[in-house]
């Protein structure tokens, strides 16, 4: 905690002085070596960014930029670095900075973050960085419209140049696509395609802010899953259990269907129609996960497939029907873990959940996750800690034979994806004594109701003897 | 107080009642938990859902009224059914059962019990299963005492006809008015009995209860002055039989008049028109006997022969008027079930629609066995306990079960009614057999060992037990003498005649051999035990499937059949909300409730028109019945089709009726088009007009390519016509198992130039038909 405030406080600071006197700071670092990987071959893009960087000014530099096109920076749903230390890789999770709208030169509102060095970097120094970005719904599907048996093609728009606000002495970008059909790509010499890999570069010398957009037009059948909106419950009981309750929206965000939805064709040429379509998911649970349920508002859905593990459960499962591009389904996956798995005791007395973020599915973008831990009724003081910003609330819900109600932290967050499964902690404080108000309630109820029985019994209501 | 007073001399008998009074209770709460989980086989083998079509709808309507309050119900005008017209559902719903789940869900989640909507739905009708049987107890009781009434609750919490209405799931109307219905004979018989007004008025409370569930109370409503009548005739008029009847019948009327659906049937229909009668008479009645009271009999005559002739004079005056009102009214003021009531065979003669359904059909004998089992041998015994000695409860109970047995008879849905009737008359004969095999085995067995104590007075104790041991042995050894030799037949006699003599005899003639009792109890409980075995196999295996999942085992496990909900789902998820879609009327309140889509016709047949336009562009080649859905603003049309897994009860098998009820209204549908030689088939014999049909086409469109001979499962032959294409529609979508097919209508073709006169008269109905798609009621 201490460090990462430290870390923050010393963001703020530089930001601050960024904006104070930006030109000098920014001039003083250069970029020896860029070397950047994007994997196209979901529909989640992930960017492998190597960047050897340099001090060439003379002051110690605390930080640097990374600068992202304004296409993309909505779309950014994570940017992770690790600063590569000798031989042995030390990772080093640096604080996301969003946007220290820098007014001169964000040419096109291209959006930054900021990256803190571990120890400042010295003059003449040089840091190798591994920076990780992922980007969604950055593939655009081109034809808009496929019919069953075509198969979905995308454009991919980036530049063939790293976008950074330093010079770049030498870089190259390789794009991976899921196939070989490559139907074009924007040619921004040196470039060329060597079965699934299209290499740009290397280029020597660009100044910073240099960009060349290029446009990678292929082929990519991978489930194109995206969960619009995910509402995770999980709720705590202390007797023993923690239930999850996960409603999914979940749609296909590719090509649009068009036309014909023929199920003969679909059941007898399965390889060649439909090929742009899904009928699996998989989710991977907890271990000793129990009393699993899969579901949506009409009843039970039959097509579905658990393997418990040591490690981890894996449930496979198919919606009601194959997903085409545009078609919805939702559902709702429950189920049940142990609680000392998940429930633990912080030094200071408080409790903490200590629990997986993100979406189960693999493969999947949320657009919208909604989490609600759900604590016990009589808990106080809730605390949520994650690695990254989410938006954070309080509600209260009323749920079997509740009188004050159970305290929920929201916890809430756009554009999630796999890499979001980090746990995260919830600290309350709790006194056992709560457990028993209910128990105790029924008991004083029936005696309530027993004791009225035998009073009535011995009543005599008539005014007149008999 | 006074009860303690009486304590010292009668502790015993009242430390028995009381253990007597809580034993009953016990028993009474054990028979609640038998019936509410001998209908949780529903759940248990497939799933919390809701079953069938009908309880789809009270679903629905339950969902409305949870979430927007009573108000809105009443005044709730669906647009998304019958479209264009729409159906005014706070008017024309029975809204007890709704009512009912509404108030449990509000109730259990006010004190914070989350329970779903759907959930509360699923367990109303085996809730009030378990209020069923404690009301038969309570009926019973009347009649015969407290012991035929456990005997009855037992039957009737799990008769297999009653069971097969109140599985969990099976959220339908009958699930409530079967108990409301036991509850109001309960009331009545007790108001009989008591002569109480408090009574009186729970009675038409309970009355008011049973109009709001279900129009099954025209039942009660005449069987009750069907009674009153008989106790006048037979002369057992009495101010209690006045005091149970007419304030039920002023108070109920006004009550049943407040529920919006029956209105001023209450009093304009003939089916009420009984009880308005017998008021009459029952009030001529009870002055007569006033009179009788104040005047001296000379006086009396002289009177009467005033009265009568006068009173027939006005009698026949207004019996006249109403004649010649309800002659007036085209089908007699009677409905055209009530009709099909009295005449069987009126249904099948003028409206399709109701004969279509099977549960309107007459029963078959093996559904007496499989409905009500051994209970249809035990009712004659029970007849005959009630005749012995016959009060004004025990006629009523004979009544009710003469008149049950007619209407089961009529309509297979009306076994149900039977079924509390028969549960009461076995209740009756079991506990007096009962009563008198053990009383018979106590006297004997005291009476011998009365002998022994006089023989030998040093060992009170030990001999008795011998003896009874021994003879126990023996009976035992005789019963399976007995089981063997002459089977079943021998089981009802002994159940029969002692219960017969009994009551006549009385205790002190009737003594049946030690041996003969034994034998007899056990035979009676190897019924009771058959009968049992029985139900619970009913429940279990034929009458828990929910029929929108399917399930068939075979040799590599268990097969589930999900394609009804796949294709809702896909409906309710994949289309326009305010799309439209066509399909037969049995699937219109499942479309509407899990599909949320609007559907042309539901299976509330009110009108028949519209079917029969349905029915009609389902028999019309595919240019007719395009233009005819689209009339309608319909966007996609659903069929279901069982062809490639076996499914029987598909649209294939139901065309005929679509045919009889569309030709009924539009004559160019005829029916003998669509019959090579008076035989409906759809093998390469089959007529073009057959074959050309939508109904035909959508369901065999490409089903050729699944095994390259268009091999029809459920009809078992070849379809005639394999390979062709549609011109008007195109597969949207179809499910796993083909059971459901769903097409959408092709947009309207751009017309060529030349025709530009058509062009525009089609544009200015395209225009009026987009004014109706917004105000569909209008």
């Amino acid at each position: 905690m201490a460090a990462r405030n430290w870390i923050f406080a010393v963001a703020v600071a530089v930001a601050v002085f960024l904006s104070l006197s930006t030109f000098s700071s920014a001039q003083d670092l250069q970029i020896v070596n860029a070397e950047r990987r994007i994997d196209l071959s979901s529909h989640i893009v992930k960017a492998f960014l190597t960047l050897k960087v340099e001090n060439i000014g003379k002051d110690p530099a605390a930080d640097m930029l990374l600068a992202f096109p304004p296409t993309q920076i909505k779309n950014l749903a994570m940017v992770q670095a690790l600063a590569v230390m000798g031989k042995k890789k030390k990772k080093t999770y640096l604080p996301l900075d969003v946007k220290p709208t820098e007014q001169p030169d964000a040419p096109n509102d291209a959006g930054y973050f900021l990256v803190s060095f571990a120890t400042p970097l010295g003059p003449g120094e040089t840091v190798t960085l591994e920076v990780l970005y992922i980007l969604t719904h950055s593939l655009e599907p081109f034809p808009v419209e496929i019919t069953q048996s075509e198969s979905q093609l995308v454009y991919y728009h980036d530049s063939a140049v790293v976008l950074s606000p330093y010079h770049v002495k030498q870089q190259t970008t390789f794009f991976k696509t899921p196939s070989t059909r490559v139907e074009s790509f924007t040619s921004v010499e040196p470039a060329n395609r060597a079965g699934k890999e299209i290499k740009y570069g290397p280029y020597e010398d660009r100044a910073p802010y240099s960009y060349a957009p290029v446009i990678v037009h292929f082929e990519n059948n991978s489930p194109f899953a995206v969960v619009e909106e995910l509402v995770r419950e999980i709720e705590i009981s202390h007797w023993g259990s923690l239930q999850i309750t996960e409603n999914y929206r979940l749609t296909h965000g590719g090509a649009r269907h068009k036309g014909v939805f023929s199920r003969v064709e679909y059941q007898s040429r399965r390889s060649i129609t439909g090929s742009s379509s899904f009928n699996a998911l998989l989710a991977v649970l907890p271990p000793r996960v129990n009393s699993v349920y899969y579901r949506d508002d009409i009843g039970n859905i039959s097509t579905s497939h658990l393997r418990t593990g040591f490690k981890k459960s894996e449930l496979e499962f198919e919606p009601r029907y194959p997903l085409f591009g545009g078609w919805r389904a939702t559902f709702v996956i429950g189920y049940r873990v142990p609680l000392e798995d998940y429930l633990f005791e912080a030094p200071d007395g408080r409790r903490y959940l200590n629990f997986t973020f993100g979406c189960p599915l693999v493969e999947t973008i949320v657009n919208k996750l909604t989490l609600k831990v759900v604590l016990p009724e009589g808990s106080k003081d809730p605390s949520a800690v994650l690695p990254f910003t989410v938006n954070q609330d309080l509600q209260v819900k009323y749920s079997y034979l509740d009188i004050v109600g159970r305290t929920v932290v929201v916890l809430q967050k756009d554009n999630v994806v796999p890499t979001h499964n980090v746990p995260f902690q919830v600290y309350y404080t709790f006194k056992p004594i709560y457990m028993l108000a209910e128990p105790l309630m029924l008991v004083s109820a029936f005696f309530f109701v027993f004791v009225t029985s035998l009073a009535y019994v011995h009543i005599d209501l008539n005014i007149v003897k008999k | 107080m006074a009860a303690v007073e009486s304590l010292p001399p009668g502790t015993p008998s009242a430390m028995r009642n009381a253990f007597g009074t809580v034993l009953s209770a016990l028993i009474l709460v054990l028979i609640g938990v038998l019936a509410f989980s001998i209908r949780l086989f529903s759940v248990i083998k497939y799933e919390s859902v809701i079953h069938e079509f009908d309880p789809y709808f009270n679903y629905r309507v339950t969902q409305f009224l949870s979430k927007n309050g009573i108000y809105e119900f009443w005044n709730w005008f669906d647009d998304r059914t019958w479209y264009p017209l729409g159906r005014v559902i706070g008017g024309t719903v029975y809204p007890g059962l709704t009512l009912t789940a509404g108030t449990i869900w509000w109730v259990l989640n006010a004190i914070n019990i989350p329970l779903s909507v759907e959930t509360v739905c699923v367990f109303t009708a085996p809730v009030f299963s378990a209020f069923a049987s404690w009301a038969t107890y309570l009926l019973t009781k009347e009649v015969k005492g407290s012991g035929a009434g456990l005997a009855a609750a037992a039957l009737l919490a799990m008769v297999p006809s009653y069971i097969s209405r109140s599985v969990a799931g099976s959220y339908d109307n009958e699930a409530v008015a079967i108990f409301a219905l036991i509850f109001t004979f309960y009331l009545y018989i007790k108001t009989l009995n008591t002569g109480s007004l408090f009574y009186a008025t729970l009675n038409a409370i309970a009355y008011f209860y049973m109009v709001c569930s279900w129009g099954g109370y025209t039942f009660i409503i005449n069987l009750i002055p069907m009674h009153v009548l008989l106790c006048i005739v037979t002369g057992r008029y009495s101010p209690r039989l006045y005091i149970a009847y007419a304030p039920l019948v002023v108070l109920g009327t006004l009550l049943a008049a407040l529920v919006p659906v029956v209105g001023f049937n209450a009093v304009l229909t003939s089916e009420h028109f009984a009880s308005f009668l017998v008021f009459i008479i029952i009030h001529v009645v009870a002055l007569v006997y006033y009179i009788k009271g104040i005047l001296t009999p000379k006086m009396f005559k002289v009177a009467v022969t005033l009265v009568v002739s006068i009173g027939l004079v006005v009698c026949l005056i207004v019996v006249a008027v109403l004649v010649a009102l309800v002659a007036s009214s085209p089908t007699g003021g009677w409905s055209g079930r009530s009709l099909s009531l009295l005449d069987p065979t009126y249904a099948s003669k003028y409206i399709p629609i109701i004969a279509s359904v099977s549960e309107h059909q007459p029963p078959t004998w093996p559904s007496y066995f499989m409905d009500i089992n051994v209970l249809a041998f035990l009712v004659p015994a029970g007849i005959i306990a009630c005749f012995s000695p016959l009060s004004d409860a025990s006629s009523f109970v004979v009544l009710y079960i003469v008149m049950s047995v007619y209407f089961s008879g009529v309509m297979v849905r009306l076994m149900l009614v039977l079924a509390p009737a028969a549960c009461i008359m076995s209740g009756i004969a079991l506990s007096q057999a009962f009563d008198v095999f053990t009383g018979s085995i106590k006297y004997q067995l005291s009476s011998k060992s009365k002998d022994d104590a006089e023989d030998n007075t040093s060992t009170k104790n030990a001999p008795k037990d011998d003896a009874s041991s021994g003879k126990a042995d023996k009976g035992e050894e005789v019963a399976k003498e007995r089981l063997s030799k002459k089977g079943k037949k021998k089981e009802r006699e002994p159940a029969e005649k002692p219960s017969v003599k009994s009551k006549i005899v009385k205790k002190k003639a009737l003594v049946l051999p030690l041996e003969a009792s034994i034998v007899a109890l056990l035979l009676l409980i190897m019924l009771g035990a058959f009968y049992v075995i029985h139900c619970v196999w009913a429940a279990a295996e034929a009458y828990s499937a929910p029929s929108i999942v399917l399930t068939s085992q075979s040799h590599d496990g268990l097969h589930v059949f999900d394609d009804f909900r796949e294709s809702y789902a896909w409906l309710s998820h994949n289309t326009d909300v305010d799309d439209k879609v066509a399909s037969w009327w049995d699937y219109g309140y499942q479309t509407t409730a899990m599909a949320n889509r609007t559907v042309i016709v539901d299976n509330n047949t009110w009108n028949n028109t519209h079917i029969a336009t349905v029915g009609t562009a389902m028999s019309s080649p595919e240019k007719a019945a395009w233009e005819i859905f689209n009339s309608l603003d319909v966007k996609y049309v659903l069929v279901v089709f069982g062809g490639v897994i076996g499914y029987p009860s598909d649209d294939i098998n139901k065309f005929l009726w679509m045919v009889r009820i569309g030709g009924g209204e539009f004559p160019h549908i005829k029916e003998a088009d669509y019959l090579r030689d008076g035989q409906y088939r759809i093998d390469s014999e089959a007529t073009p007009t057959m074959l050309n049909c939508l109904m035909y086409k959508l369901c065999y469109y490409r089903f050729v390519e699944t095994d390259g001979k268009g091999y029809d499962r459920v009809r078992r032959t070849e379809i005639g016509k394999k390979h062709f294409k549609l011109t008007h529609f195109e597969e949207v979508f179809t499910s796993h198992h083909w059971m459901v097919r769903i097409y959408k209508l092709k947009p309207q073709k751009n017309r060529i130039r030349g025709r530009v006169k058509k062009l525009k008269q089609k544009t200015t109905s395209g225009v009026s038909s987009k004014s109706v798609k917004k105000n569909p009621w209008m």
